[in-house]
């Protein structure tokens, strides 16, 4: 392994340390917690939003902490939901009187840690709604098995949830929106190398130099199946079709998410952007916003995902409104 | 089982948790996010430095501590698992200093039901409790025909071992690993692993009697 790092278990509090030092105008950290929360926060009389889940997906979720995205975002380790105390410690800092919407990420050990601290914040009278967001078409939805997996269109919840929480919505509207959007936004991933974890010091999987795992989550599980790589539009349009098949985007606007899973230059996903572009313009589907970087990583991971988000008029303002945080600012 | 008794049970897990850290991982690695190890040691090790606070306590107390430990460091799912599961035995024996064949029953009863509803899984779906429910229940069935603690131990540890042998065959549907579908088949699960090893380490220390 090899990692620009002091100790495996010391990941986490050093680069949340960073992180505050980096961005002192933005989030401080809760003391004794794994939790950064607004500079100047609670905001009174708003809805709060808290998200959070396993490290490694930086500059999820602690960069999106700020005016108009989250209040607090709770860390765990390397990719393991934060435990519920820890998020408790967020609900009850980001409160500003309106109640918090908790934005999870569907997965087994998140739902099970958030839903506890919401048990918490209930018996201490604070209002706590949760939207679960699962936007991996890669993964069967099914009513008997866990679930799709919420991946890197999870920021587009962080922004339409923020920007309605800052217009003054109550917690039934925030999450009515944060709903919407997550019933509107499908995404798929692929990559070229595995991942480590610090803590267990080697790679999640092996790949071949000629091989790809494409339809795989954030975490370095494998994903739906192996491929020979191939070129970066047919690696794009498989990606794609995935995501137009499942939900009927014609005739609509969308925002695109082309996003890197870590170790992946710019350079290919605007390539890949390209391709999509593309795509959506030969089926008529007029692209509204695109945003492309590193948004929801896995680790030094090589790969990309694919996020669409298809739009109405109030997304469509949602998305427009300003924000200001340390990973994504839009003025 | 004496209160000592139990509190040589919870530091006999942490040791063995320590040990099989790499193998949990590895396993976990195979099918999920490869944590599972690293997590519950690290709880564990958190349990294992409130043992000395408790050696006074009652069985309920020393329960309900480690329970929040764990709650509390491990995340994940096995965290809040194995959390509720230590938490809802503890309640069984609040205020008791001796847990008695009939408390086992029932914790054992509570600690599954409380799986159950915490995880919203049930057996076939390749988790940790396709080890506890047959193991419990050869538990059960055992005591009622009259069997000695040996003798039940024995069989509820043959029970766990074929439930664990059974993960491998069967496609899990919870938990990170059933993203992967058929791909999960001939895999044995991580969590009916851990399982299985502390109903081990509690058969172990019982055996020898200390």
């Amino acid at each position: 392994m090899k990692k620009i790092i002091n100790h495996p278990e010391a990941v986490v509090e050093e680069m949340l340390e960073g992180v505050v030092k980096a961005h002192p105008q933005y989030v401080r950290k809760l003391e004794g917690f794994n939790v950064l929360v607004r500079a100047n926060g609670p905001v009174n009389g708003k809805v709060a939003l808290v998200s959070g889940g396993g490290s490694g997906h930086e500059p999820s979720h602690g960069g999106f902490v700020g005016r108009g995205m989250l209040d607090g975002a709770v860390a765990g380790a390397v990719f393991t939901s934060p435990t519920p105390d820890q998020v408790f410690e967020a609900v009850k800092a980001v409160d500003g009187g309106a109640g918090v919407l908790l934005v999870i990420k569907n997965y087994t050990g998140d739902i099970m840690n958030f839903e506890m601290a919401a048990e918490m914040a209930d018996m201490e009278s604070i209002k706590v709604a949760s939207v679960v967001v699962n936007d991996d078409v890669a993964v069967e939805n099914s009513t008997w098995t866990t679930g799709r997996r919420g991946i890197a269109g999870t920021v587009f919840i962080h922004k339409i949830a923020g920007a309605a929480a800052e217009k003054g919505m109550d917690l039934d509207e925030v999450k009515r929106v944060a709903e919407k959007t997550i019933a509107n936004v499908r995404s798929m991933g692929m990559s070229l190398t595995p991942c480590t974890v610090p803590a267990a010091g080697k790679p999640s999987f092996e790949l071949a130099e000629n091989e790809m795992e494409v339809g795989l989550g954030i975490h370095g599980e494998p994903g739906t199946h192996r491929d020979e790589i191939k070129t970066a539009d047919e690696i794009t349009t498989h990606l794609v079709e995935k995501i137009l098949e499942d939900i009927d985007y014609s005739q609509s606007e969308v925002a695109l998410l082309i996003n890197g899973l870590g170790g992946t230059p710019l350079m290919e996903l605007y390539i890949m952007n390209r391709k999509v572009s593309s795509i959506l313009a030969e089926k008529g589907i007029k692209v509204y916003k695109t945003l492309v970087g590193n948004f929801m990583t896995s680790l030094e991971m090589a790969g990309a995902s694919v996020s669409i988000l298809k739009l109405d008029e109030e997304l469509k303002e949602l998305l427009d409104a300003t924000a200001d945080t340390p990973a994504f600012t839009q003025l | 089982m004496t209160r000592d008794q139990l509190l040589k049970v919870i530091e006999e897990i942490t040791i063995v948790i320590e040990e099989n850290k790499v193998h949990l991982t590895d396993l976990d690695q195979a099918i999920g996010d490869g944590d599972h190890g690293i997590n519950l040691n690290r709880g564990f090790r958190a349990v294992k430095e409130k043992l000395e606070s408790l050696r006074d306590k009652d069985c309920g107390t020393i329960l309900k501590t480690a329970a929040m430990s764990l709650i509390s460091t491990v995340g994940g799912a096995s965290g809040p698992l194995y959390g509720t599961a230590f938490m809802k035995a503890g309640a069984v024996v609040a205020g008791k200093e001796y847990i008695s064949v009939e408390d086992s029953i029932k914790m054992f009863d509570e600690a599954i039901q409380g799986i159950i509803a915490r995880g919203k899984a049930s057996r076939g779906d390749k988790t940790m409790l396709d080890v506890l429910v047959p193991a419990f229940e050869a538990w059960k069935v055992a005591f009622e025909e009259g069997e000695s603690t040996e003798k039940a131990s024995e069989k509820m540890l043959g029970a766990a071992y074929q439930g664990l042998e059974y993960t491998k065959t069967i496609i899990a549907k919870k938990g990170r690993a059933n993203y992967l579908g058929e791909r999960s088949i001939g895999h044995q699960d991580p969590g009916a692993t851990s399982s299985c090893i502390i109903l081990k380490t509690i058969v172990d220390v019982m055996a020898k009697g200390e």
